[in-house]
């Protein structure tokens, strides 16, 4: 009797804050998702205290010092057999139900959920808004069904927030979706649950829920940086939601591409063993067909920007990079 | 050059544990950086070349290969009371090929780098970069590896319809048979899926034609199904054969017959078929339609009951039996355990809705290394102990087992049981790097692997020490009744002069512990059993 009423209260997440087991209890389908886990939890933990007891009771009942000899006993029982197959089916299967039921819920999202588009890359994550309006970090309002429409630049990705419980591959070639409703402000660890290379790990960013009031003021501050920034602040800006700085350093160290600081209109000696002088007509060359032309000493890993950066934000990405010493 | 099997499943026994140590080796280096975030011992590319050297090695040239091919080898024919198995030639072909597969394939992620992973997913394995273009290697070596796998399961799958004694009908057959038929079935018919996987990944490669990669056309999706098909039943490729040795340990250990016989049986060969419709559990969040999905978890929750009834047997059979808690019956019963918690925590992973926040994080890791570290390799390390005697026909100093045992068994749970909580805290799996809140559980996590690494050697040690300077074992140390301890201390090169008499497998009561003789005497007589009626014949004997 005590043990049902005590587990609950050490295990039961305390009030969206997580617990011992699970961090905050950030979304519609967190509550769904943990209760579920909770419920297999209690199930599976007695199940696993009667294999545990009742092999220490035998071991100790029955060993060669108290039971010198064997005792008579049936080697088979179609009784027992059938209840321990029959009572675990069933239990099965329930449990299969309720997951499938959620599973159902997750599927479709409201009509009127709010779009966001997330591109997935080597190593970082960049969501776009309904006005074009880009971001490294997940900003989202609070208590709005948001559906994320999901697409890869190069390899698989999978985007995992983990407050949330959604989690959802990201294809190259395919596009795919998850939607949650927000139900808690804060900020969130986003990550990348597929292995993709190098940075695997480092690929994380934030989901930020916002109230829907400071939602929007972030919207239209972020929405109209291109002419209210100066062209090097918007250039830094793009830099930064295009997750250049995934594989570039602004501080003079190589990474997994060259650094980018003081480059500007200097000599680069090139793979093939030509140079070329680093210049707009480069940079725009390096975005959108980033393999025509090699830096020496590195692989030809640069995933093309063709597509996803228009001249307005070539043009201020080559001031940023002019500005950069 | 020998085609003994008894020589054969030796040299598979040492050459797996050389491999096990390899990619011991390299998890040693993983949970060292892992010890606390950020980079200590090695670049975050290093870490992935090291996860993916000891993801292969431990799954491809250890687990697999494990039980089939090295206790399979020296007990299969024995328990048949034959010769040989049916092709000894083939068989000694197949230990070559794993030789040289490993070696190459070892060599090759050595000498590239290769760090996709152990599951090679596409387009990341197949895209342009020069770690990637060696994958053609590794793809080889695995190609030849998997020609050894079913060579051996063909040449078992033969030998057990064919090679039986007279008397010994299916149902009377030791569940170690059962298992290792089953066993041999999916390694036939499930390896030469991954073959073909793999030898498209190199069409791909060298033709551009487009079949993973999206950027040729390609589907990368496709990979992932033809991969699961293959690496699902490989689950029970090392499953089921642990299964089989945990009925040999814990009835004769408990000197009872084995409950439910039939169930057991006719179950492994049911997981078996069954374990071939349930690969999309591994794809709920790839992409893959819901229906499907809705099918494969169904199908998966069904193939949990016979693997759960498999567990009540056991514990059924130790009611009233008298129990002795040998080094082997200590990894049958710490299999009992760790296997529950791996099953049972299957459950969260096959439920559609749980599995979403669980897939790609360490509760994954923690619930495959429950079942094929705890149940699979535990179960490896038990029928060693078990049939040990019969290897060198000397006994292991049974205090350093059970010292090995039970510190393996601890540093297992330390190890693992708190990945369940940082994955359930959102950890996701192959992480160089992770964040603060999950510090604790990967220290406890490092030092129980540590723990681990040291246990093995002492069980290893122990294993050397033994055939250099082992007590003499007597015939049949375990007072068994499967026909293996019907045989010299160690057996013959033609294994039997006579053809032996078949009774039931499990009918203990033949013996009986003699405290005088300090072993087990026959209770009855019975014919044909020329050896185990000789307690200790241990000094003539053995110089057979
Ligand atoms: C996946 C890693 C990666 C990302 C993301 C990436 N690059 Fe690169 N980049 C490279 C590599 C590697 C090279 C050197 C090889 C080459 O020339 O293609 C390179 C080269 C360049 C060069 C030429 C540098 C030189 O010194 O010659 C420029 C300019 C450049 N990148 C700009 C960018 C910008 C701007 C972005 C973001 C919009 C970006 N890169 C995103 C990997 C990356
Ligand atoms: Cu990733
Ligand atoms: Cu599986």
């Amino acid at each position: 009797m005590i043990l049902p009423t005590l587990l609950p209260l050490i295990l039961q997440q305390q009030d969206g804050e997580g617990g011992f087991f699970f961090p905050p209890v950030a979304s519609d389908l967190a509550i769904a998702s943990d209760s579920l886990f909770f419920t297999i939890l209690y199930l599976s933990g007695l199940f696993f205290a009667i294999i545990v007891f009742t092999t220490l009771y035998f071991v100790w009942k029955y060993h060669h010092t108290k039971c010198p000899e064997p005792q008579p006993s049936p080697v088979h029982n179609n009784t027992i057999e059938i209840i321990w197959t029959v009572v675990p089916t069933i239990l099965l299967a329930w449990i299969f139900m309720e997951g499938f039921e959620g599973c159902l819920a997750r599927k479709t999202p409201p009509p009127d959920a709010y779009e966001i588009h997330a591109q997935g890359r080597k190593w970082s994550w960049n969501f776009t808004y309904p006005d074009g309006t880009e971001s490294s970090v997940l900003h989202l309002p609070l208590g709005k069904a948001v559906r994320v429409n999901l697409a890869s630049s190069d390899v698989l990705h999978s985007l995992f927030v983990p407050a949330f419980r959604v989690k959802m591959d990201v294809v190259p070639g395919r596009y795919e979706q998850l939607w949650f409703t927000p139900t808690m402000l804060g900020e969130f660890d986003v990550y990348c649950a597929e292995y993709c290379g190098t940075n695997h790990s480092a690929m994380i960013t934030t989901a930020v829920v916002h109230s829907q009031e400071d939602f929007d003021a972030w919207l239209s501050e972020a929405g109209d940086f291109m002419t209210k920034l100066s062209p090097i602040e918007a250039g830094e800006r793009v830099f930064a939601s295009k997750g250049c700085a995934a594989c570039h350093s602004v501080a003079g160290v190589a990474g997994i591409g060259p650094a980018l600081n003081g480059r500007f209109g200097q000599e680069r000696k090139l793979s093939d063993g030509s140079s070329v002088t680093f210049d707009a007509n480069y940079v725009r060359e390096s975005l959108l067909d980033p393999t025509a032309k090699i830096a020496d000493g590195f692989q030809p890993i640069m995933p093309t920007f063709q597509g996803q950066l228009d001249d307005d934000k070539m043009r201020v990405l080559v001031e940023y990079l002019k500005s950069l010493q | 050059m020998t085609l003994d099997h008894k020589r054969l499943g030796l040299m598979y026994l040492w050459s797996i544990i050389a491999m096990m140590f390899l990619g011991g080796a390299f998890v040693m280096l993983i949970r060292a950086e892992l010890f606390s975030p950020g980079e200590d011992f090695v670049s975050a590319d290093t870490f992935n070349q090291l996860f993916t050297l000891h993801g292969s090695i431990m799954v491809f040239l250890v687990i697999i290969p494990s039980i089939p091919a090295a206790l399979g080898n020296f007990v299969l024919p024995l328990m048949l009371g034959a010769k040989d198995v049916a092709f000894p030639k083939l068989n000694r072909m197949s230990y070559h090929l794993y030789v040289m597969g490993a070696i190459f394939f070892v060599a090759s992620m050595l000498a590239t780098g290769l760090d996709t992973g152990w599951t090679f997913y596409a387009p990341y394995s197949t895209s342009e970069s020069p770690a990637h273009r060696a994958i053609l290697f590794a793809v080889f070596g695995a190609f030849v590896l998997g020609f050894s796998s079913i060579f051996t399961g063909l040449n078992f799958l033969v030998t057990i319809h064919k090679m039986r004694p007279p008397g010994m009908t299916w149902f009377k057959m030791p569940l170690f048979l059962w298992a290792i038929y089953a066993t041999s079935i999916i390694q036939i018919l499930a390896t030469p899926v991954i073959g073909i996987t793999l030898l498209l990944v190199a069409v791909e490669r060298m033709l551009e034609i487009g079949i993973f990669n999206p950027a040729l056309g390609g589907d990368p999706v496709l990979f992932q199904h033809m991969f699961w098909f293959y690496s699902h039943p490989a689950v029970y490729i090392m499953l089921l054969p642990a299964m089989g040795v945990m009925s040999e340990l814990i009835s004769t250990y408990s000197r009872k017959s084995i409950f439910g016989y039939r169930y057991i049986a006719l179950s492994s060969v049911a997981i078996a078929v069954v374990s071939f419709v349930v690969w999309g559990h591994h794809m709920y969040v790839s992409g893959q339609s819901v229906l499907v999905s809705v099918l494969f978890s169904a199908i998966t929750f069904f193939v949990a009951v016979p693997s759960a009834v498999k567990v009540f047997n056991w514990i059924a059979t130790l009611y009233k039996g008298s129990i002795r808690l040998t080094s082997s019956m200590i990894y049958g019963l710490a299999i009992i355990w760790l296997f529950g918690i791996g099953g049972l925590t299957g459950l969260w992973l096959a439920a559609l809705e749980t599995d979403i926040h669980l897939h790609d994080t360490y509760f994954v890791v923690s619930h495959f290394h429950f079942v094929m570290v705890g149940s699979a390799i535990m179960a490896f390390l038990g029928g060693i102990h078990h049939w040990w005697p019969k290897f060198y026909g000397t006994m292991l100093n049974e205090k350093v087992s059970l010292w090995g045992a039970s510190l393996l068994f601890l540093g297992f749970n330390l190890t693992f049981l708190p990945q369940f909580i940082a994955g359930t805290q959102g950890m996701p799996r192959r992480y160089f790097d992770y964040a603060e809140r999950f510090e604790g559980y990967n220290q406890i996590s490092t030092v129980g692997a540590f723990l681990m690494g040291f246990s093995m050697l002492l069980i290893v040690a122990n294993f050397l020490r033994s055939i250099r300077s082992g007590k003499p074992a007597p015939a049949n140390p375990w007072g068994a009744v499967t026909l293996e301890w019907n045989t010299a201390p160690i057996p013959d090169p033609h294994n039997f002069d006579d053809a032996p008499v078949v009774g039931d497998p499990y009918d203990l009561s033949i013996f009986k512990w003699d405290e005088a003789e300090g072993g087990y005497v026959p209770t009855r007589p019975v014919p044909g059993l020329p050896y185990i009626a000789l307690p200790n014949a241990d000094s003539t004997e053995s110089q057979h």
